[in-house]
């Protein structure tokens, strides 16, 4: 394959990969390694450095859509991405310490685990549940825009959400994905938020994560420019297309959708990394 | 329960959604350019990402790239676009910490000021 066949044939596929990413609070990244790894048998660690990147551009492209429709919600983003950020710097690090076949696993665990996890049905709270203080306190109590106008929502178990969110930073910087997955599911699950406004910001809070593992990346020479253009490109116009359809979407059929990749794209993952095709 | 400031906050994720916009669009349209350089150059050449080399050591810091961009080499100024990209979300958290101070919510100055630094450390500290 040259050049010109590789670009093309990249981009579509990063096309469709940031389509399901904006379409889920997935980001991009997720889908990306595995196909890069797996389909167009790029070595992981480039195929990392250009998820990250174009996670980035998932990201902030996507922001622009969801952020007009108010579904997201900038303290707890803000408040959240202190640990990310952390986690996220201690992921990339140790990125540069363990062997490709290692990170293969771990992101096949990770996929199966977040496709388990969202199968489950959301525990949304019941009403007049009292929230956390400390959320009261930092002012991330909400509402939302729904079919019956604006909803407001409370936010719960702050210091789990908080630890889990250190959690999902540590794995984006290790594997060079979002962790769309554990953030949203930190979010829904730990702190009871509805589940747009979690997607939306856990999109919101992806390229900055992102863009502190990125650095690390970039110095380390993991990020290649011939592979990461056809990539973030690609990306960047499936998660504009995605974010547009989002409004519009059934979240539990969401739900399946995304369940149901994650979990293929996890078992793959660990099969490559076990016969050594990684 | 709520905050008196959230048609503030409203306000500032407008201007912060036109920000991300306009830097990943500036971003976009140079590696855009730099990959159509690429293949006008390179087209034809094998595609060769199985095996990991790394890439060049002026690739992999930020002067580096912008004399490499500015030499008009392709692959230089995809890098430079990207790295663009990587400095939107930055911009997002230093616009955030000026928001909040316009505000005068301090411990939301000081969340977002934590979380700049930890950035800057990771982009200045690392790739120098």
């Amino acid at each position: 394959m040259n050049n010109l066949e590789f670009t093309i044939l990249v981009g579509l596929g990063s096309f469709m990969a940031g389509f399901l990413g904006a379409l889920t609070g997935l980001g991009g990244g997720v889908v990306l390694v595995p196909l890069l790894a797996l389909v167009f048998k790029v070595d992981i660690r480039y195929a990392v450095g250009a998820s990250l990147v174009s996670v980035i551009a998932t990201s902030s492209g996507a922001a622009v859509a969801y952020l007009k429709d108010g579904f997201s919600n900038i303290r707890i983003g803000m408040f959240l991405e202190v640990a990310t950020t952390v986690g996220a710097l201690f992921g990339a690090f140790l990125a540069t310490k363990v062997s490709t076949s290692a990170i293969g696993a771990v992101f096949g665990i990770v996929l199966i685990y977040s496709g388990y996890l969202s199968s489950r049905t959301p525990l949304d709270p019941p009403p007049g549940e009292q929230p956390d203080p400390l959320a009261t306190r930092l002012g991330m109590n909400g509402v939302y825009p729904s079919l019956n106008g604006p909803k407001s929502y409370f936010v719960h178990r702050v210091p789990l959400g908080f630890g889990l969110m250190f959690g999902a930073g540590g794995l984006s910087g290790l594997l060079g994905i979002g962790s769309g997955a554990v953030k949203v599911l930190a979010m829904d699950h730990a702190m009871g938020i509805p589940f747009k406004v979690s997607t939306t910001t856990s999109n919101f809070m992806i390229g900055v994560t992102a863009a502190a593992s990125a650095g690390v990346y970039l110095s380390r020479g993991y990020v290649d420019p011939g592979l990461a253009m056809p990539v973030m490109l690609g990306v960047l116009a499936g998660s504009l297309s995605g974010a547009r359809v989002l409004a519009r979407t059934k979240t539990k059929q969401l739900r399946w959708v995304f369940g149901a990749v994650i979990v293929a794209l996890g078992v793959e993952m660990i099969y490559g990394a076990f016969t050594g095709k990684l | 329960m709520f905050r008196k400031s959230d048609w503030t906050d409203q306000k500032i994720e407008v201007i912060i959604a036109n920000l991300l916009r306009a830097g990943v669009t500036l971003a976009a349209m140079v590696v855009f350019t730099g990959g159509v350089i690429f293949l006008m150059r390179h087209g034809k050449e094998p595609a060769g990402y199985h095996v990991f080399t790394g890439e060049p050591s002026n690739l992999r810091n930020w002067r580096g790239i912008v004399q490499a961009a500015f030499a008009l080499r392709a692959r230089g100024i995809i890098q430079l676009g990207l790295l663009m990209l990587i400095a939107t979300p930055v911009a997002r958290v230093a616009f955030s910490v000026f928001a909040f101070v316009l505000e005068r919510d301090w411990l939301y100055v000081g969340v977002a000021s934590f979380v700049l630094l930890v950035l800057f450390y990771s982009l200045l500290g690392s790739a120098m």
